[in-house]
This record gives structure tokens, sequence and C-alpha cells, in this order.
């Protein structure tokens, strides 16, 4: 079952679309249901799928087509890291061995402790800023040093 | 219409349509993959790119508008070019291994890369390797690395069988086609994914590697199942049916069959055929020549006319029998005095008596174009998938759906209104469905209708009706073998007539329509259920499974093991072995030549398609020959074409015209009544043996099916073990739940094994702990 707040969420985003068209909103839904639990398990596919009116394999190529969705536990702080060129060229192989070595886990892994989750991210259009990563999504860090991730994690391991 | 060019062709074309219409209206042709003209448009194979005058790229034919005066190329160098291109990308991806592929010499892919790909790849590196799924025991995804992602499955799930069952995970070179976590896919019509598949990658389960296509020899048939009369080309290798694949005829089964159209051929080859004639002496089956066994049956004939009479002869055969031999066995029955032939098995209400034969009332291909239906009394996915299909799609543009049933099954479109009631009220909703569109129409109230309320959702589907302008009302399966069939039609008929609507009947079997067109029922002697009630002293069985087959397995048993002799003509080998006395082993539809009538009254012949097996012969040749051997003159036929032409001519005409009856039913309500459905897949004695078949969850073991409130009503839980009854008939089961049924019932199937001693498939049922 979906949470309630969960479900407000949703049926908020459904009056921005037709009557007729609630699967409009799965984007939505498998975001709000990520940031509730931090990932996206197959049950909660099917929960989305009863709750739009569409059927679960639609719900399944949405949520496996976006990279953005976890299909798995990634941790408490889910660290997506750009690889792409303009990163790249600006050290981003850098950033994943740093992390890598800070957190112990290599890319796609989550650490023993459940905190931390590293993934491999595509372009988030803020070249200017590169090597960068985002946390769970939502924040962006950019300019990476050792000296700033170093930060940014102490921050986070507060938190 | 505009003109369009192509390949200097003058062509003209609807405004509207696209280049690949264009192109095969002129019959050229242009290659393709993800193309298909029943699927909607996705464009992305891109095989089809051609060259178009003033367009800078070449441009996919499939999804190109025809504009007035478009020139397009399709051999040009830019076409050629682009068409070897993307072959070269399809291959790069696709294994190359054709010889050991079943889809080798049927595929588009091997026939296109022949004709527009390159001698070599120059590609070299790793291929990428999709993991096999399970998903059914119909379909094998084993070799799914051959997928060229064309998503034609995808569709064809979506658009026609009305639900999405596979779909594209993830997305570029880890895209795959799957089913949601390995679920199997469950629709009716999900057999036509491994045909509409260009490659090998969706394949046949149970034909996969039992012969390569350029060994087989195709044969016209003709679906032997529901009342559609789908098309069928039955493949053959050493006299031996290997596969069926659908026949494209637009009016009738476009280019779809069902599930069970395509793998019941399972059954043909089944163990449990019957191959000798045999006869039961001093309670031993001994295997006897032909010439014994129908002597046996002519004496014990005559014996029993010249003892207890003509009228103690009875005949009973399916509607999945030919036109020959249901008029053949009534023609042999009448000749002997006796007017004691049914081929209504399931029906309970023989009162409904059309001025003709009933039919769908109008040609199949028009119910696409209905805008307004009232489906009554039809579990329609499962017992006419392919007319489901149809009302499907005219639903999806714009149709509105109404429904009156006693079970609130999905028929996978959108349902306008609905009234799920049970048996006993269906009559009542009717009639108030009626009232409401007589005061809608401000007619005259007739007196039995003057304290009729309707409820609401009678109104909505009056209203309904009355706004459309080409209804059908159509009576399924459940409304005909309905205890009250005769009322039910009554009131259909005339809301039909009051709404301007097409009235139609949906035919159960392959030769329901033909079955009355000769008369294989009686018109002065009993019919099914009195043949039973008042037991008879010989029973000819034609088809029959007696207590599968019947409206009542109860009686019908009762009267088998009372009768002197019961003669079992049947391709199978059944429980007749208890209680016949001769089995007569009898051709199914591949090995015999046949005609059957299908509901829109198309009269569809077909040859055998393999020799009989063993010492099986065709039923119109037996009966032909018990006909001569009982010197019945006229029975001198030497060929299935003379009987059918002979039939044809005496046979009457359809007409779906019903008396008017009173609709107020007789008897007391029971507190708990049974609804029965007949599964798709035990429907007749060849499906009930195709092992595939058998093992998907259309077969699976019926269950007492009861909503909420009737299980806690009756103090039980969903999984008990209950034993219901009907009168002395019982059978032990478990009871599921399903909130899909009105109060007050029980569903349970019919012809199962499991449900074979049970009675009437209507009335009075309890319901008790085991």
């Amino acid at each position: 079952m979906l949470s309630a707040s969960i479900q407000e969420q949703i049926d908020r985003e459904l009056k921005k679309y037709p009557a007729d068209h609630r699967q409009s909103a799965v984007m939505a839904a498998l975001r709000f249901v990520q940031d509730e639990k931090g990932w996206i398990s197959t049950d909660d596919m099917s929960d989305i799928a009863s709750y739009l009116g569409m059927p679960e394999i639609a719900v399944f190529e949405v949520a496996t087509f976006y990279h953005m969705y976890n299909l798995k536990p990634m941790g408490k702080h889910t660290i997506t890291v750009c690889t792409n060129l303009s990163c790249t060229l600006c050290g981003a192989e850098d950033t994943v061995a740093y992390l890598s070595s800070r957190l112990g886990i290599g890319i796609g892994e989550v650490s023993a402790d459940g905190k931390y989750g590293l993934r491999e991210g595509e372009c988030m259009g803020a070249c200017k800023d590169a090597p960068l990563f985002t946390i769970n999504n939502k924040k962006l860090c950019g300019r990476l040093t050792h000296e700033k991730i170093d930060q940014i994690l102490a921050e986070l391991d507060k938190s | 219409m505009i003109n369009i060019e192509i390949d200097g062709k003058l062509i003209e074309t609807e405004r509207g349509s696209t280049v690949m219409d264009a192109a095969h209206k002129a019959g050229v042709y242009i290659p393709h993959f993800c193309y298909h003209k029943k699927l909607s448009i996705a464009a992305n194979c891109r095989m089809c790119l051609v060259e178009v005058e003033k367009a800078p790229k070449p441009l996919p034919a499939c999804a190109t508008p025809a504009a007035d005066g478009m020139k397009v190329f399709t051999h040009s160098e830019m076409a050629v070019k682009a068409q070897k291109g993307v072959m070269e990308f399809l291959l790069i991806n696709h294994p190359l291994d054709c010889p050991i592929c079943d889809q080798g010499g049927e595929c588009q892919l091997q026939d296109l890369a022949m004709g527009y790909g390159g001698g070599a790849s120059r590609y070299a590196e790793e291929k990428r390797m999709v993991m096999p799924k399970e998903i059914g025991e119909l379909i094998s995804t084993v070799e799914m690395s051959r997928c060229i992602q064309c998503t034609r499955c995808v569709r064809f799930g979506q658009e026609i069988a009305g639900q999405m069952e596979l779909g594209m995970a993830n997305r570029s070179e880890h895209a795959e086609i799957v089913s949601f976590v390995n679920s199997a896919v469950e629709s009716e019509l999900s057999g036509n994914m491994i045909d509409l598949c260009p490659v090998g990658a969706l394949t046949s389960k149970p034909f996969r590697y039992t012969a390569r296509s350029w060994e087989l020899s195709r044969r016209r048939s003709v679906s032997p199942h529901d009342g559609l009369g789908a098309n069928l080309a039955v493949h053959v290798k050493d006299n031996k049916v290997m596969r069926v694949v659908p026949v494209e005829n637009e009016a009738i089964n476009e280019c779809w069959i069902s599930d069970k159209d395509r793998f019941s051929y399972e059954g043909l080859n089944s163990p449990e055929r019957l191959t000798r004639p045999m006869i039961k002496q001093n309670n031993q089956w001994i295997e006897v020549e032909w010439t014994a066994a129908l002597e046996y049956v002519a004496n014990g004939l005559r014996q029993i006319k010249a003892g207890a009479g003509a009228e103690h002869i009875a005949a009973l055969a399916t509607p999945h029998s030919t036109l020959e031999e249901l008029y053949l066995l009534q023609k042999l029955v009448r000749a002997m005095g006796s007017d004691n032939v049914d081929f209504r098995l399931r029906q309970s209400d023989f009162a409904l008596e059309t001025q003709g034969a009933p039919w769908l009332g109008m040609p199949i291909a028009e119910l696409n174009s209905c805008d307004r239906f009232l489906i009554v009394g039809s579990f329609l996915r499962k017992d006419q998938p392919l007319i489901a299909q149809r009302i499907r799609n005219a639903v999806k543009s714009g149709a509105q759906a109404n429904v009156v049933h006693a079970a609130d099954d999905d028929l996978l479109m959108k349902v306008a209104n609905k009234a799920i009631v049970p048996p006993s009220k269906m009559a009542d909703m009717l009639a108030q469905i009626l009232k409401a569109l007589i005061l809608r129409k401000e007619a005259a109230v007739p007196a039995e209708l003057l304290e009729v309320e309707p409820c609401d959702a009678a109104r909505a589907i009056a209203q309904s009706l009355s706004s459309g302008e080409r209804s059908a009302v159509l009576l399924g399966n459940l409304a005909q073998q309905h205890p009250e069939a005769s009322r039910l039609a009554s009131l259909a008929n005339q809301i039909a007539e009051l709404s301007g609507a097409r009235f139609g009947f949906l035919a159960e079997a392959a030769n329901s329509v033909g079955g009355h067109m000769v008369r294989a029922l009686p018109e002065s002697g009993m019919n099914a259920q009195e043949m039973l009630k008042q037991p008879r002293k010989a029973y000819l069985l034609l088809n029959v499974e007696p207590e599968l087959d019947m409206h009542n397995p109860d009686l019908a048993m009762s009267a088998m093991k009372q009768a002197d002799m019961v003669v079992a003509m049947s391709a199978f080998r059944h429980h007749a072995s208890e209680y016949a006395d001769v089995m007569l082993p009898i051709a199914p539809f591949t090995e015999t030549s046949g005609t059957f009538v299908n509901n829109e009254g198309t009269v569809q012949s077909f040859k055998g398609a393999v020799k009989p097996l063993g010492d099986a012969r065709p039923a119109w040749k037996v009966l032909r020959v018990l006909g001569n051997l009982l010197d019945i003159p006229g029975f001198d036929y030497d060929s299935s074409e003379a009987i059918r032409e002979e039939a044809v001519s005496a046979s009457g005409k359809l007409d779906n015209r019903v008396e008017s009856v009173s609709y107020k039913a007789g008897g007391t309500v029971a507190s708990l009544e049974r609804v029965a459905d007949v599964p798709i897949h035990f429907a007749d004695a060849l499906v009930r043996r195709a092992d595939a078949l058998q093992k998907t969850p259309d077969a699976a073991p019926p269950s007492a099916r009861m909503n909420g409130e009737v299980i806690r009503m009756l103090g039980l839980n969903a999984g008990d073990e209950v034993s219901v009854g009907q009168g002395s008939a019982r059978a032990r089961l478990k009871v599921q739940r399903d909130d899909r049924l009105p109060s007050g019932v029980v569903r349970i199937a019919a012809a199962h094994p499991l449900t074979a001693g049970l009675g009437p498939m209507f009335g009075e049922i309890s319901v008790e702990r085991a």
C-alpha cells in the first residue's frame, strides 16, 4: 500500500492532468515513493499501477528507463557522480576514486551501514561546475576537490 | 483523395494515409519490421526508410503521411543506402544463428537481410546477450537475444488483447522485452505475438524444434471451437499435425486466432486418442473390426426399436460436430422412427424457440462499427475471444458497452454501464431496462411491466442504448444456457426492437448455427434434457462426454448408466468406458472433411489435413455405413460434399425472431444459487486434451467462488475446503474469494472433472464445510 502522504502527493499531482489521463502522474508517483523509501520496489510499482489504473509493466518501463530511480536500496544518501564528457575532462574519474576510497564502496554499491550509496550519472546540465555530483537527486555539489568532498561528507555524517 | 507517385507509379490514396499504405495499395513492397497494419505506428525499426523528393534525408514510409504530389523512391541510391545501413545496425546485435533458429525459413529478418543486407558485417565485437524470461507455457523467450525491439508484441497487448503484459524495460542497448517480474502472459490471444514477432525471439513453446517450416505442408481448415469459425492453416509433417496458425480473413478472424484455436492441436496427438472400434463383452473391452462393431450397433438399435419402441432411441451430439455429421445423425434417428435428437447439450430452457436458426443477427465485421452494445449473460472474453476483441475495438473508437451478467469479469474494455445480478434476477433486470426504454420513448406500458420500477443502472443502460445509431443487443452463452433463456431472449428482443438495435445470439460452438439449420433438434420428440429425465434405452453419443458437455452432468450420468445400449462415437477414450457398450473411434476435424456454419451464418467447408489415426474414421462415413446396415434409403453418399449439398438445400434460414413470453419467473428464488461458466480450455473434448493449454492459468481447477460477504455469511474463509451440493449431487471444492460476483451466488465452473458430479449449471446450491 502507498502511504497516506504519498497518496496525497499523487492526488495533488493528478490535478495537473485531465481526469482520464491518470497515468500522466507516473513519474511523479515514482519520485514520491523514492523520496519516502529511498528506492522503488516492484511491489511499490504494482501499488502505483493500481492507484493510477495503468498496467504494472507500463510502470516498470518508466521506472527502468530513467536512471534516477533507484531499483534497489541505495543508502540514505545516494551520491550520483556525473561521468559524462565535461566532468571527465575536469577529473570525474578522480572524484569517483576518492569517493570510493572514502566510503569503501564502488559504483552501484551501498556502504555496510546503509548510509551511503554511490552511482554513476549522466550529464546534469551544469558543466560549468564540473566535476560534480548530486545527493539524492536533489542537491547539486560542484567544483569538487578532495577538501570539498571531505567537507560535504562530514556534514552528511552528522545528519 | 490525393495523388502520390511511388517509383514512378501514380497512386491515388486517401488523405491522411501514409506512404506505406499507398505503397501497399500499389503493390510496391517497402521492407519493414515494426509496421503492422493492425497495430499503431511505432517507426522504431527504421527499415522502411525511403527517399522523398525535396526531403533532405530518408523518411520512414510507415510514419510519413502521404501528401498530394509527393514523389517517393524506394530503390533510389539514398533509399538503398539507408536500408542497407539500417540492416547493418539491426544485425549488429542479432545472433547469426539462423541454421538452428526455429524461425529460420519463415523469418522476416532473414528474408530482408537476404534482400537488403550486406554479405558480411563490419562489426567484429561481442554481441549483447539477453537472458531468457519465463512468460508462461505457450510462448518461449529462450532466444530473446534475437529481439530487434520492434515492440509489435507490446503493442499487440495494449491495442488488440486489451491487456499490456509485455513491455520494454531499460533503454538503449540494455532495452529488453519483459513481463512484470516474470509473470506469465495470461491473455487468451497471446499466441498471436508469436506470429507477429518478425524474428525468432518469441517462439511457440509446444511447437519449437519439432519441425522446420519448409518441411511442413499447409492445409486450410476452420476452427472447431467457438462460434467464430476462425480460418486456420494446419501445418502437417509425416501425416501429423505439427502446429496451427491463422489464415487471414478480414470478415471473420482478421489475422488473429485465439490460443485455443492455435494450441488445441496438441489434443489431436493425445495418448487418449481412441484408435480401434471396441465392444464391451462380459465387462471386458475388446477390440473388433469396424464391420463387427457396426453390425453390433445396428442389431442393438433394431432390437430396441422392435422391443421398447423407436422412441427409446436417443441421439446426442455436441455442436462441435460438423454439419454433415449432425445432418446424418438426425436423418438416421428420424428414419428409425424416433425424433429424439439434440445438440443443445448445455441448454436448459427449451421454450427458447427462434423462427429460424439463431445467429449473430449481423455480419461479424459489423461489430466494429456498432456504437452501442448490450451484452447479456456472456463470459465474453473466454467464450468468444475474438468477438470480444472486435467489441473492444469498437469501444476504443467511442462505442459504449453495457453489460447485464451474473459475474463482473474484466472484459478489458471500458464498460459504460453494468448490472451484475444473480442469474435469477437477470430477467427482472432486462424487464427494468425495457421499462426504462418504454418510459423514454413514451410508449404504452404493457400490463406485466406496470409494477416494474427501473433502477439507476437500468435507466443508464436504456439511456445509452437509445442514444446510439448502430446498436446491438447480444445474448451470450450464459443467457442461452440460463433456465429462463426464453424470457431473457424475449426481453432482449423487445429491448432491441424498441431501441432500433440489432438482436443477436453469440453462438456457443463452431457449429451451433449449423445444428439449428439442419434441424438436429427435436420437432416433436424429446430435447436434450427430456431424453435424460425420462431415460431412454439406447443413446447414440456423437463427440459427447455427458458428464462434461451437458447442462446437468448428474442427470446425464444416471441416464447413461440405466441405458441398455450406449454407443459412444468419439475421437477419445473417456468415461464412456464405464457405461458404454460400443466405442467407435471417429476422426477429429483435422482428419475429416466437413463444414461448420459460423456465428454470422457463413458456411465454411474444409478438407481433412491428415489421414485418420489408426482405425478412426470420419463420423459421416460411420453414420453412412450404419444407415446402410439399417437398410435406410438415401444413405448412399460417396463424399461429404454430397451430404453437405443435401443438408444445405434442406436447411432452415437464419432468423432471430422470438415469441414474446411472459417475463415473470415462476419458481421461488433460492438463497444461494449457482453460476456456472464453461472454462475456455474445457469447453470441448479436443481442448481438454491439449497439454500446454491445460497448464495455463485459464485451466486452473475450478473452485467455489463467492464474494466476501457470502463467505462471511457462511462462516467460511477463503481457501477452506467445502462440500457443495445440488440435491444428492455433490463436489468438494476450495473456497475462493471473488468480489466481482454479486451476493447470493456461488460460481462453480462446469465442464471439469472436479465438478462433473454436480447437477444443473444454475439454480439452488448448498455450501457446507467439508
